[in-house]
């Protein structure tokens, strides 16, 4: 660059030297997004508690104390206990261990498939398309929790079951998301550009496609953690996902749903945790959208419109 | 518009038939109807186990049963259950108790959340809007079994600060009911509350958050200045032209809102003990009974259609490019 523009840029209050990347730019946004910050801190710091908590508490999740059967909350019992003398800390630590892992990696699995597909019907259309999105509204239409709740109880409460039948049903909506923008980016100059250079599709896609709907994926997988916590936890409260003796925060929701109005406490903590974790995955979404997108505000418009055909 | 309609039809028929037989085939293919019998003590002679298998149809293959179930499904009967009662009997009687709380629930849902997104988007960053958002984020990240148990909780103590009992958490109606049919009338709607406001909250969060960011959307619009420039009032730019331009994209989340307004129907019963669709599926699986299951997945599928359709409906109605030639 000529001396004569570095002193305009002087002028004008830009430096180029400190020029910042995108990358720093969306990191500074989001860092400006307080809700966003406090939730990912809370989430971080949640899923390092479950992990590193346990050992270190006097009972383990299973352990029974015969002199504390159903009782409140109290200095040697955090969380109380439940009506066999479980210590419910313990039990809600070992639940969050299941749901986090669960809900995470759901969420990352799901993207994968929603961007494979939704890449794959948009770039390439004709058959592709037709009957990939005809698969998408076959699964729309039979619920998808009725089609897992079938298959769990064979599984014994095998978590990889349950992550790859979760993911198998939720990345429908999102797939089509990606179709919708890989369709007009399709058109776009740097897209045809390529393809006459003899770029190969697959390359096209891996390379131009998907980078440039990366941030509807991070966004959308951020979201769905949220979503796939929800679903573990109904499928396990309703006694089709983690099996006993096992625990997710679903089933220690549902042992305590018959006595909410007499011993509270059983319900309040597994439940205060699992929407907390819900809300926190739900607040570093929109963070990221602002962050990420701050033109395209409503994100969550563009799912509906995506969603019609 | 009849060719359109008709092609649409045959398109929702054939998607019921391949989710049915999906259905039909998971299950049958998972479903182990023979334990009950297996698990038995003393284990039933080897000739019963073998009659309930052919009663079953277990020795035929997959595809064939499905057939056979095909074949009744298209004349109105979805076959029996594990113990031999029929299926469809079951399946109306329940689902005039599911379809209480559905409608009522999607409903209250759709018109409160709508109304509630529309006046956040008004007062946008005033008092109640923060108010609202917050508890819309709030009711989302819940699922249904929570705000069910919360819901009772807090009946539970307004009923004793009242030191009536104003709301009633379990069954749809009280067994020992008596007196007129005002009475009984009274006593439905107090069971009726608590589900109700369950499987609506969840609606009003989700449709009020979109339809806020909607309207805001909407709002910034130049028509919508023009309309107050033209002489209209406050009022009607805001309801004629804000509202029903903004009511567009609504039309569709509602398509999908349905579903997840079944599933958590299901949650709804198991928690209230309605005994409506939702709570015999899960018994469905736990007797590990293929037809119930199908039939109600079924029933869900034509639901969700016809919601779909609905919506479509909704959206011409509501956005006149999109109306197909008349």
């Amino acid at each position: 660059m000529s001396t004569g523009f570095d002193t305009e840029t002087v002028r004008s209050g830009v430096d180029t030297h400190r020029f910042v990347s995108r990358r720093t730019l969306v990191w500074r946004r989001f860092l400006r997004n307080r809700p966003a910050v406090v939730s990912l801190a809370v989430l971080v710091l949640l899923f390092a508690a479950c992990w590193v908590l346990p050992p270190l508490l006097p009972y383990d999740y299973s352990r029974l104390d015969y002199t504390a059967l159903q009782q409140p909350p109290s200095a040697r019992h955090w969380f109380g206990t439940n009506a066999l003398g479980q210590d419910l800390l313990a039990q809600t630590l070992r639940g969050m261990q299941k749901s986090l892992l669960i809900g995470l990696c759901v969420a990352v699995i799901s993207t994968v498939i929603a961007a494979t597909v939704g890449a794959v019907a948009g770039y390439f259309g004709g058959w592709r398309d037709r009957a990939l999105m005809w698969l998408v509204d076959l699964l729309l239409v039979v619920p998808s929790f009725l089609l897992i709740a079938i298959v769990t109880p064979r599984t014994r409460g095998n978590i990889v079951w349950l992550i790859v039948l979760l993911a198998a049903f939720s990345w429908m909506i999102s797939s089509r998301i990606v179709r919708g923008l890989t369709m007009s980016l399709r058109e776009r100059e740097f897209v045809v550009a390529a393809r006459y250079m003899g770029v190969s599709d697959a390359r096209i896609i891996t390379r131009h496609i998907i980078p440039n709907v990366a941030s509807i994926l991070i966004i959308d997988t951020t979201l769905n953690v949220g979503v796939a916590v929800i679903a573990e936890t109904g499928l396990s409260f309703l006694g089709f996902g983690v099996q006993r003796p096992d625990v997710s925060l679903g089933t220690l929701i549902a042992d305590g749903t018959p006595s909410v109005t007499t011993f509270p406490w059983l319900f309040l903590f597994p439940a205060g945790v699992l929407v907390t974790i819900v809300l926190c995955a739900n607040l570093i979404g929109d963070g990221l959208r602002d962050a990420l997108d701050p033109a395209a505000r409503p994100a969550r418009r563009a799912r509906g419109k995506a969603g019609r055909r | 518009m009849t060719r359109f309609l008709a092609r649409r039809l045959l398109n929702y028929v054939v998607l019921l038939v391949l989710a049915s037989f999906l259905t039909f085939a998971l299950a049958s293919w998972f479903f182990e109807p023979l334990d009950a019998l297996l698990q038995r003590n003393p284990r039933p002679p080897q000739s019963t186990i073998d009659a309930k298998a052919a009663e079953l149809g277990l020795d035929k293959p997959i595809p064939v049963r499905y057939l056979d179930w095909a074949a009744g499904a298209v004349r109105g009967d979805f076959g029996t259950t594990v113990t031999g009662q029929p299926v469809a009997e079951e399946l109306w009687r329940r689902v005039g108790v599911s379809l209480r709380l559905v409608l009522i629930g999607s409903v209250v849902g759709t018109v409160v959340g709508v109304a509630v997104g529309a006046w956040g988007a008004i007062r946008q960053y005033r008092l109640s809007d923060r108010v609202i958002t917050t508890l819309s984020l709030l009711i989302i990240s819940a699922p249904v079994f929570v705000i069910a148990n919360l819901l009772i909780l807090a009946a539970l103590n307004v009923n004793s600060v009242l030191g009536v009992q104003l709301f009633e958490y379990i069954g749809e109606t009280s067994p020992d009911a008596v007196g007129g049919p005002w009475d009984r009338f009274v006593d439905r709607v107090q069971h009726l509350v608590l589900p109700t406001v369950t499987l609506a909250l969840g609606s009003i969060a989700g449709y009020s958050r979109y339809q806020r960011n909607a309207m805001l959307d909407v709002l910034g619009q130049d028509f919508i200045r023009t309309a107050r420039a033209k002489g209209l009032t406050r009022r009607r730019a805001l309801l004629k032209h804000g509202l029903r331009t903004a009511l567009i994209p609504m039309a569709t989340l509602f398509a999908y809102g349905f579903g997840a307004l079944i599933t958590g129907a299901v949650f709804t019963e198991k928690i209230f003990g309605w005994h409506g669709v939702g709570e015999w599926w899960i018994q469905g699986i736990t007797n590990q009974d293929t037809n119930v299951v199908v039939a109600i997945t079924v029933l869900s599928g034509v639901a969700i259609l016809l919601a779909g359709l609905l919506s479509d409906v909704i959206y011409a109605a509501l956005d006149p490019r999109v109306r197909v030639g008349a």
